[in-house]
């Protein structure tokens, strides 16, 4: 081998036939490099910092290797123990302590706890969906407003996150608005979260939590504080009797078929907390199964009648003896609770 | 001895018949004999091939990964085996190729690159193997039951535990551990006290090849690293099986515990693998830059330094917990240092190609991918150890990316040159240089095209180990160019395993030292012999076959030391640990089955362990006992009292006391005892921590000091009985001896009844409190009947005549594990019964 080939083509390569994927990819749901909150613009900040520092580095160093592996004789451009202690010691020592120091400011900034008055919401996280309670400001910190696999938050304003799990450790994460914080059985972990502007924003667990880790997905929406005042004040209503046959006919099977053994809806059942989703207003939340599916009447029914298939392994039941009929009334009913 | 190694006298020259007899005592048994061998070189190759299967059947598990990933929403693997198949992948690579591979290396070529006939302890290696093979393929093939372990290669409880996996998946895990870690502290046993004790005269701590460095600050750390590790396994299967609460919240265990066990373990692992890699890199290096090592003391620093460090970073697995912040800091300050003996060792590479001639062949390529792979994921390292970004990354894409640029990049691509480089001197043939480019950017394109998208895939995104994602979610590009690249990369390692065996089979035959090579491995010439050197050949300098050109004849002439077996004896010569003077000539023992039937038995007893079947494993574990007292039966005794080494040195032919490498393998296992027995006191202490006062716990009493006093002066007895025993051998008083023995047995069997007696009001499944005091107590008590299985072997070898005040080495390693054992007692009462008390309980 007379003539040393260098990885670089190689490299330019393999970027040449990833082009082509890029060029397939959509717009990401979830992603820490699109930030939506002060939070993750730090954090996107420090990554694209990091990369231009790495890059530097990478490019340096692996000029100073293939110089030295292709000259012909000996070079000797500085003294040897210079050259191992500039560039293993003092060079690298100069360059981390100072990200340290910057990167443990910020990290203290992200993880500050928002002002007492904040929203305080409670998140137990348990296979394989998430249980969410907010905390009634002026009670006694006892749950206001219990929903499953959403968060609403008012736009601009920091809220407490306390995270539980309810039985193996999960963990929560919203990319577009922060990092992952786990949730652990017998600890209770805090995030602030926040979103600069209104939108949707998804989340995934981060820890393995078993069979359908892949499947426990939930959704932040960020509202205006007007928008989102108005959206508690609704919440707080006892939901309005159902009108019409066919909703009447929907709350008879959920009654009867022994959905309300595990979900509650305020007012028409009551189950012990924290066995399943609470359904009360199931009608306005983004997806179904913990982000499997879309939040259409359709989904409703697929879920209901095929749950083992559409999520083997969790809690809920395939109610596939369901008559046509009944079906679609539980599914309208349900998405009628809005 | 004096330093008779540096006469310049040159011994008579070997004659044919001494020849033939030293092939003939080295030789490997024929037929199905051959696995009876217990050579290193013949045990270190079945390691690799061994291995590198693992590499290959790891490798179709990944393949299996991509091909599930490639596009949305796939089906080709159920979420079940998808879990076991990942699961699966990350274990085989870490545990059953990654350390046994690096330990492979380590025993095939340590006793050439030392100048050893065969490292210490063979039979040890050779157990250490076997249970290696077993062990590995039992929890391979769990796979093909559908039985594999689904946790995740950390396994983190609670979701391990019974409560969430009912099934025998997370046993076989621990059960395949368990084997790994038999293999590894053997391998870490043989490489310390082989690198310390039986270099060739003359090579002082300052002349041992980089790669005997690195592998000794890589044992050590197997020795600190492992036990965190074993123990942690031992909780996780006594809570499994036992119902023993210490990960369980609602019982006052913490599923942190785990985490915290396992990573104290996990992080010295990536240096366990890398470390070893440094070192064959260290030692190709200076052969292709025709020069010795630049900064040779520098590179021994930075990987002891690294060594070092590596224990204080392992909460950078754990930022996302929600510890406290300052704490985090702690740990992200810590494994940011490690970056600097890292580039220590880095520069010292550029700067011995900098300051030399490089010529670029085959390996120099594969070294290539290493530096720039490798530098990829240092720099994404540092990334990680970055706090707020972690809180991102971490378990995301970005993690598996970078942690395959430092594995792969850190340890297989040295691997693959150190496997060209050495290629000649195990099979005296050259890997050609076509194919192994081709396999080459193969590999290198193949690899970076699998993994460098696989940084943003995560950035975008996408967290580990879901078994699929929807299209919607922007994923399904990256993911296939990575399945792609996953393709390239596996047909890069096909044919390199092609060009392996073209090599073996009909290669070019290689010239003696076909790369000019200037350490000691390559001095007597290719392919390598059973028994090392004709002569252990007398070291001057580092680089012996650049320094002394007139080694090479005098070594195959046999003019240096011990160029003979004349007492029909496998031997080999142990010198001082600092300064490698001849110390005494060690007798190694010939092929036995002792360590296969052992690593059977073993293997038998953990097999029917997991598949509860208790009486089956009772009944191996009672038969490992004679077949252990068969095993120092065996060892070797001396011929005579002394051994002439040539060259007018006439060595003791036995030592007893710190002198012996036996002593100093019982020291070893002892740390690692003692280690184990830490990470313990850690766990309760940590328990402790995180619950507070009251200590004990609501529900349990302080125990009665005047009970705790029993089992307390029975410990203190059974100290001075011990000592006695030893001082009267000492005096060769072999009949009082075997009395004082008999007393000691009495007091261990009233201690082990004391202790339990002691523990009965204690419920160990109410808390995990009583758990982790249970499981204290039940340590010294297994120490207890350890030490009563020893002394019953002493009293043996007393009958038969085999201890007297000469050979003191069998009572002497007794009573240091009898010692070790009241210690154990001692610590443990004070732990349960005096800790509370001075804390205050309440």
């Amino acid at each position: 081998m007379k003539t040393p080939t260098l990885p670089l083509p190689c490299l330019v390569v393999a970027l040449a036939a990833l082009s082509p994927f890029a060029a397939m990819a959509v717009e990401p749901l979830q992603s820490a490099v699109d930030p939506r909150s002060p939070a993750a613009g730090d954090i996107a900040f420090i990554w694209w910092l990091l990369l231009a520092g790495g890059t530097l580095i990478f490019v340096g160093v692996m000029t100073l290797l293939l110089f030295a592996m292709l000259s012909r004789r000996p070079r000797r451009p500085v003294g040897a123990r210079l050259f191992i202690v500039g560039g293993g010691l003092v060079f690298p020592g100069v360059v981390l302590s100072a990200l340290l120091v910057y990167t443990v400011i910020v990290g203290a900034r992200i993880t500050a706890p928002p002002a007492d008055d904040a929203l305080q919401i409670d998140v137990t996280a348990q296979m394989w969906w998430w249980d969410v309670r907010y905390r009634d400001p002026d009670g006694d910190g006892s749950a206001f407003l219990v929903t499953a696999n959403e968060l609403r938050i008012p736009v601009g304003k920091p809220v407490l996150l306390r995270l539980h799990s309810a039985d193996v450790i999960h963990s929560f994460w919203v990319p577009n608005l922060s990092g992952k914080v786990d949730m652990i059985p017998g600890r209770v972990n805090r995030l602030t979260l926040q979103a600069d502007a209104a939108g949707t924003y998804r989340g995934q667990c981060a820890e393995f939590c078993g069979l359908q880790h892949s499947r426990m997905a939930l959704h932040v929406v960020a509202e205006p504080v007007a928008d989102w005042e108005r959206w508690v004040a609704q919440r707080r209503e006892v939901p309005a009797e159902p009108a019409g046959d066919v909703l009447q006919r929907g709350r008879r099977v959920f009654l009867e078929t022994g959905c309300v053994a595990c979900h509650a809806v305020r007012g028409v059942s009551n189950p012990p907390p924290g066995l399943a989703p609470d359904l009360t207003h199931v009608g306005s939340r983004p997806s179904i199964g913990a982000g499997l599916l879309t939040n259409t009447p359709g989904n409703l029914a697929a879920w209901i009648a095929s749950a083992q298939s559409l999520k083997p392994g969790s809690k809920m039941p395939s109610f596939h003896n369901l008559d046509g009929e009944s079906l679609t009334a539980l599914a309208a009913y349900l998405a009628s609770l809005e | 001895m004096s330093s008779a190694y540096d006469a310049t006298r040159a011994d008579e020259p070997i004659t044919d018949a001494e020849r033939r007899q030293l092939h003939e005592v080295w030789a490997q048994p024929r037929g199905w004999r051959r696995f009876s061998e217990i050579n290193n070189s013949v045990i270190g190759f079945y390691y690799l091939v061994t291995a590198l299967g693992f590499l290959f059947a790891g490798g179709i598990l990944a393949l299996l990964i991509r091909l599930q990933l490639a596009v949305p929403d796939n089906t080709l693997l159920s979420p079940e085996t998808y879990n076991q198949v990942f699961t699966m992948h990350g274990t085989t690579m870490m545990f059953l190729f990654a350390v046994p591979a690096v330990e492979a290396v380590a025993v095939y070529l340590l006793p050439q690159m030392l100048g050893a006939r065969d490292l210490p302890f063979p039979r040890l290696s050779a157990f250490g193997y076997w249970c290696y093979l077993f062990g590995g393929i039992l929890a391979f093939s769990s796979l093909f039951f559908g039985i594999a372990p689904d946790g995740g290669w950390f396994m983190y409880a609670p979701l391990t535990t019974s409560a969430y996996s009912p099934g025998i998946n997370a046993d076989v895990w621990l059960l395949g551990i368990g084997f790994i870690e038999i293999s590894a502290i053997t391998a870490a046993i043989e490489i310390i006290v082989g690198v310390l004790r039986t270099r060739a005269p003359g090579m002082s701590l300052n002349r041992i090849p980089l790669f005997g460095w690195y592998m000794l600050v890589t044992a050590t750390m197997i020795l600190f690293g492992f036990p965190p590790m074993l123990l942690g396994d031992a909780l996780l299967e006594l809570q499994r099986a036992l119902d023993l609460p210490f990960f369980d919240a609602n019982r006052g265990g913490d599923p942190l515990l785990w985490q915290h066990l396992f990573w104290m373990f996990g992080h010295p692992e990536v240096y366990i693998i890398f470390l070893p890699a440094a070192g064959i890199v260290s030692m190709i290096l200076p052969t292709f830059a025709q020069r010795p090592f630049v900064g040779y003391h520098w590179a021994v620093l930075g990987a002891i330094g690294v060594g070092f460090l590596s224990f204080a970073l392992w909460v950078h697995h754990m930022f996302a917990t929600g510890l406290p912040h300052i704490s985090l800091s702690f740990f992200s300050a810590a494994s940011m240092l490690v970056v600097i003996p890292n580039a220590i060792q880095f520069f010292c590479w550029i700067a011995t190609l900098w300051l030399g001639k490089p010529l670029f062949k085959l390996p120099m390529l594969y070294l290539v991918g290493f530096f720039s792979v490798f530098l990829i994921g240092g720099l994404t390292g540092v990334m990680v150890a970055v706090l707020p970004f972690d809180w991102q990354a971490h378990d995301t894409y970005f993690i598996v990316a970078h942690l395959h640029y430092v594995l792969i990049g850190g340890m297989v691509f040295p691997l693959l040159a150190g496997i060209v480089y050495w290629l000649p001197a195990s099979t005296g043939r050259m890997m050609d240089e076509r194919l192994g480019k081709i396999a080459f950017w193969l590999l290198f394109s193949g690899f970076n095209l699998a993994f460098l998208p696989m940084h943003w895939t995560g950035l975008i995104g996408m967290p580990r180990r879901i078994y699929t994602y929807g299209a919607d979610m922007g994923w399904s590009g990256l993911n296939m160019a990575s399945t792609i690249g996953a393709l390239v990369l596996a047909a890069g390692f096909a044919l390199f395993a092609y060009a392996v065996v073209h090599a073996a089979r009909r290669g070019r035959q290689a010239p003696d030292n076909p790369w000019n090579a200037g350490t000691l491995e390559w001095v007597e010439g290719i392919p390598l012999r059973k028994h090392g050197f004709t002569s252990v050949p007398i070291i001057r300098s580092r680089y012996p076959a650049w320094e002394q050109p007139e080694l090479a004849a005098e070594v195959r002439e046999g003019r240096h030391h011990l160029a003979h077996a004349r007492n029909a004896r496998r031997e080999t010569i142990v010198t001082t640990a600092v300064d490698a003077r001849p110390d005494y000539v060690l007798a190694l023992p010939h092929p036995t089955w002792i360590p296969m039937i052992t690593a059977i038995l073993v293997t038998v007893c953990f097999v029917s362990l997991t598949f509860k079947a208790t009486s089956v494993a009772l009944v191996a574990a009672v038969l490992i006992i004679p077949m252990l007292y068969l095993w120092v039966w065996r060892t070797p005794a001396p011929v005579g009292e002394v051994v002439d080494a040539g060259r007018g040195l006439t060595l003791p032919a036995f030592v007893s006391g710190p002198r012996s490498v036996l002593y100093s393998g019982v020291t070893v296992s002892l740390i690692f005892d003692a280690i184990a027995f830490g990470a313990l006191v850690f766990s309760y202490l940590y328990l402790f921590t995180v619950r507070g006062l009251p200590w004990p716990p609501a529900g349990y009493p302080l125990d009665d000091l005047a009970t705790a006093g029993i089992p307390a002066l029975l410990a203190l007895a059974l100290l001075a009985v011990g000592m006695l025993a030893l001082r009267l051998l000492r005096q060769d008083r072999r009949g009082l001896t075997g009395m004082a023995v008999a007393v000691a047995l009495a007091l261990q069997a009233g201690a082990f009844a004391a202790l339990l007696a002691w523990m009965r009001p204690i419920s160990a499944t109410a808390d995990a409190y009583g758990a982790t005091v249970w499981t204290l107590a039940g340590y010294a008590m297994a120490h207890l009947a350890v030490s009563a299985i020893m002394a019953v072997y002493v009293l043996i070898a007393l009958a038969a005549g085999r201890l007297s005040a000469g050979r003191p080495l069998a009572l002497e390693n007794t009573e240091r594990v009898n010692r070790f054992s009241a210690l154990l007692m001692l610590i443990t009462l004070a732990l349960i019964s005096l800790f509370p008390r001075i804390i205050g309980h309440g």
